[in-house]
C-alpha cells in the first residue's frame, strides 16, 4: 500500500500546525467567522445541522487495519462512537467539537491520513474500483494511477480555485464499478494489443441538478500522457467554466454549452503543448509508484475450497453469504468479500468503532490487512482465502457486519439527508430503513435479484439516485417531503441517467411505490434471469407508470 | 438566514462556535440547547431585537449562524413549526451510532 513519502509527511504536519493555529485564533476572537470558513472548509470541516462535520479523506478508498482503528479510535474519543461512510469513498464524523478538530487531525496524520481536499473548489480525493488489485476481471490495476493523480493534484497551485468541484475516478476493468462516467474525469486503465497501458478518458460527466453522461475523448491515450492530458483538461476547464453561477460552473455544463467536439478540440491544443515536457510519466517513476501496491503474498491454492464448499452444505447462512457478498478474486482460491454496512433497519453505510475494529482485525487477519471503502457505502476485504471464508463469516455475524445483501434491493446507498445534512431538502435514511424493513425477507430479496435503490436527499444528489436502478430523491413540497421516483439508471459500463417515472410521493407513501415497481418488474420479467435493468430497458416506463399510477 | 415576520412567534437559533452544538437564545441573554427555554418573540420589533443580540454574540465569538426560526406553541410549549428546525432542535430523526446497532 502506498505509504506518505517525507514530503507529505511534513507537509501534513505543517498544515495540522496551522489548522491548530487557525482555530486557537478563531475561539479567542481574533479571527472572524467568515475569515475563518473558508480556512476550515480546506481541512475537511462542515458545519451541519446539528454540529460540525469532519470528512476524512480515504485515497481511492483504501484502508489497512491500523487506519481503521485509528477512524475507530477517532469515532470513540471525539464524537459519539461511529462514522458515516460517503458515497465518495469518504468517512464523515458528525459530531465533532471544532476546539477538537487540530488534535483529530494530528492522530490522523500519525496514520497518514487527512482532511485536505474534502472541501472547496478543487480536485477532490480521487475515487477507484473498490476491487481494484484484486477482482477477476480487471486488466490493469488502477490504484498506482489513482496515487499519481493524487500526488498531482494535491495542492496543486493552478488548480487550487477552480469554477467549482473536480471529482476523477479510476477504474482498471470492463465492468465499471466506479461509476467512471458520471464523473468530471473518468479514466479506464486498459491494455492494447502490444501489451501497453493506456486510458480510455471520459470527460464532462456529473450528477446533481443536472445529470450527464461524460464524452469519451480518447479511447486510448498513452500510460505516459496521463498528467499531461489531465491538466489540459483541467487548464481548459478552469480557463472557460463559468463562474458567474454555481449551478452551471461544472465541466459537464461547457462541455454541453461548448459541444464535445469544441472542448475536445482545445484540450488537444492545450495538450499539444505540455505532451513530451514536465508531467510526461517516466516509466522509473510510474514502478516505483506501482511497486507500492504490489500484489500481498498469496498462496497457490486449488480453484475450489473444499473446507468452504463442506461449511456452506452445513450452513444455509453461509452459503447465503458467499453467493453474494463473495466475488471473484483473479487468483484461484481467493475471494473478495463485500461487508456490508447495510443491515435491515439501520442507517446505511453508518459504523460503530466497534465494528471498525471488528473489520480492521478481520483484515488483518484474512485479508493481508488491507481494507476497501466502496461507492455504494459498503467495505471490502479484498483478499481473503476461500478456506478461511467460514471464520471470516463467523467474525462479521459477531459484529453483526454479515449481512448477505450485496447489490441485492436492501443494499440501498442514502445520503445523510435532512437528519444531518444542511442543504438537504427531505429525509433519506428512514426512507433507506423503511424500504428494507419492507424488503427484510432474504428469499424475496434473493428472488428479485440485482437491484440497486439510491436515495438522496436533495438534487444535489450525493445518494446518486440519478444512476439508481430505482432512483429516489428527496423534494420539499410546500414544507411537506416528497419523493420522487426515477428509473433505468445505472452508473455501471452501460451508464444511464434514471427518468422521472411521475408525480412524486409524500414519505408515507414512498415504500408502498417502490414495492409497487419491484412487484411490476417480478411480473414482467421474462424470466428470473432478466434483471430489473434488463427488464426496464426492454420494456420502458409505461408499464412502471402504469402500476403506480392506475387510480389516478 | 431566515427573515422576521411580522406575524407568529419566532426565536433565534445558532450554532455554539466551540462545539457546533445547536442552541436557541434565551430571555436573559444566555444561550441553551433546549428549544423548551428559548425567548418567543411575538412581535417584529421583539424578533428584531433578539437576532440584533444574537448577532452581538456572534461577532463576540459565541455562536456562529445565528437565525431566526418560527415557532408554534402547543399550550405554552414552543416548538420549531418545520421539518428541519424541529430536526435541528431535537437531533436526528434515527437512530445511530451504538444505540442503532443495539
Ligand atoms: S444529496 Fe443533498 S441532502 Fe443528501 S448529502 Fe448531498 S447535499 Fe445533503
Amino acid at each position: 500500500m502506498y505509504r506518505y513519502d517525507e514530503f507529505d509527511l511534513g507537509f501534513v504536519r505543517e498544515r495540522v500546525a496551522e489548522f491548530r493555529d487557525q482555530v486557537a485564533r478563531r475561539l479567542s476572537g481574533e479571527m472572524t467567522e467568515d475569515q475563518f470558513k473558508p480556512l476550515r472548509l480546506m481541512n475537511g470541516v462542515y458545519l451541519q445541522l446539528h454540529a460540525y462535520m469532519l470528512r476524512v479523506a480515504i485515497p481511492y478508498g483504501v484502508l489497512s487495519g491500523r487506519q481503521m482503528r485509528k477512524l475507530a479510535h477517532i469515532a470513540r474519543k471525539y464524537d459519539r462512537d461511529y462514522g458515516h461512510f460517503t458515497t465518495r469513498q469518504n468517512l464523515q464524523f458528525n459530531w465533532i467539537k471544532l476546539a477538537d478538530m487540530p488534535a483529530i487531525l494530528e492522530e490522523l496524520a500519525e496514520v497518514e491520513m487527512h482532511a485536505i481536499q474534502t472541501s472547496g473548489n478543487c480536485i477532490r480525493n480521487v475515487t477507484a474500483d473498490h476491487f481494484a488489485g484484486a477482482a477477476a476481471d480487471e486488466t490493469v490495476d488502477p490504484r498506482p494511477y489513482a496515487e499519481i493523480l493524487r500526488q498531482w493534484s494535491s495542492l496543486h497551485p493552478e488548480f487550487s480555485f477552480l469554477p467549482r468541484k473536480f471529482k476523477l475516478a479510476v477504474t482498471g476493468a470492463a465492468a465499471d464499478r466506479a461509476a467512471i462516467q458520471v464523473h468530471d474525469i473518468g479514466l479506464e486503465a486498459k491494455r492494447d494489443a502490444k501489451g501497453d497501458i493506456g486510458f480510455a478518458v471520459w470527460v464532462g460527466g456529473g450528477q446533481g441538478r443536472t445529470p450527464m453522461i461524460a464524452r469519451k475523448l480518447r479511447d486510448f491515450l498513452p500510460e505516459a500522457d496521463l498528467l499531461a492530458y489531465c491538466e489540459a483538461i483541467l487548464r481548459v476547464y478552469n480557463l472557460e467554466g463559468r463562474r458567474d453561477n454555481k449551478y452551471k460552473a461544472r465541466i459537464k455544463i461547457l462541455v454541453h454549452e461548448k459541444g464535445t467536439d469544441e472542448i475536445a478540440d482545445a484540450i488537444e491544443n492545450e495538450f499539444a503543448s505540455l505532451k513530451g515536457k514536465a508531467l510526461d510519466l517516466p516509466a522509473a517513476e510510474i514502478a516505483r509508484i506501482a511497486a507500492y501496491f504490489a500484489p500481498p503474498a498469496l498462496a497457490d491454492l486449488p480453484a475450489r475450497s473444499a473446507k468452504l464448499e463442506a461449511a456452506k452444505a452445513a450452513d444455509v447462512a453461509l452459503a447465503r453469504f458467499v453467493d453474494r457478498n463473495v466475488s471473484a478474486h483473479k487468483r484461484p482460491g481467493y475471494g473478495i468479500v463485500t461487508v456490508s454496512l447495510k443491515p435491515v433497519g439501520l442507517p446505511p453505510g453508518d459504523a460503530t468503532s466497534a465494528q471498525m475494529d471488528a473489520v480492521a482485525a478481520l483484515a488483518e487477519r484474512f485479508s493481508a490487512d488491507e481494507i476497501r471503502v466502496s461507492h455504494e457505502q459498503n467495505l471490502v476485504l479484498p483478499h481473503v482465502r476461500l478456506d478461511d471464508l467460514p471464520e471470516l463469516f463467523a467474525g462479521l455475524a459477531a459484529a453483526g457486519l454479515a449481512t448477505p445483501n450485496a447489490g441485492l434491493v436492501t443494499d440501498i446507498i442514502a445520503c445523510p439527508g435532512l437528519d444531518y445534512c444542511s442543504l438537504a431538502n427531505a429525509r433519506s435514511i428512514p426512507v433507506a430503513q423503511r424500504i428494507s424493513e419492507r424488503f427484510a425477507d432474504l428469499g424475496r430479496q434473493h428472488d428479485i435479484g440485482d437491484l440497486k435503490i439510491k436515495i438522496s436527499g436533495c438534487i444535489n444528489a450525493c445518494g446518486h439516485h440519478h444512476v439508481g436502478h430505482i432512483g429516489i430523491l428527496g423534494v420539499d413540497r410546500k414544507g411537506e417531503e416528497f419523493y420522487q421516483i426515477t428509473l433505468g439508471g445505472s452508473g455501471d459500463e452501460t451508464c444511464s441517467i434514471g427518468e422521472i417515472v411521475g408525480p412524486g410521493f409524500p414519505a408515507d407513501r414512498i415504500v408502498d411505490a417502490v414495492e409497487q415497481v419491484v412487484d411490476a418488474y417480478l411480473g414482467l420479467r421474462r424470466d428470473p434471469g432478466e434483471t430489473f435493468l434488463a427488464a426496464y430497458r426492454r420494456v420502458g416506463l409505461k408499464p412502471f407508470q402504469e402500476a403506480l399510477y392506475a387510480d389516478a | 438566514m431566515a427573515k422576521a415576520q411580522a406575524t407568529g412567534a419566532l426565536a433565534v437559533t445558532a450554532n455554539d462556535l466551540r462545539s457546533g452544538t445547536v442552541v436557541f437564545r434565551r430571555p436573559d441573554g444566555r444561550w441553551s440547547e433546549e428549544v423548551l427555554e428559548a425567548e418567543i418573540a411575538l412581535t417584529a420589533e421583539a424578533a428584531q431585537a433578539l437576532l440584533a443580540g444574537a448577532r452581538a454574540d456572534h461577532d463576540a465569538c459565541i455562536v456562529v449562524e445565528p437565525a431566526l426560526v418560527e415557532i408554534t406553541m402547543t399550550g405554552n410549549r414552543p416548538a420549531p413549526r418545520h421539518l428541519r428546525e424541529r430536526i435541528r432542535a431535537q437531533g436526528p430523526t434515527v437512530a445511530y451510532g451504538a444505540a442503532a446497532a443495539n
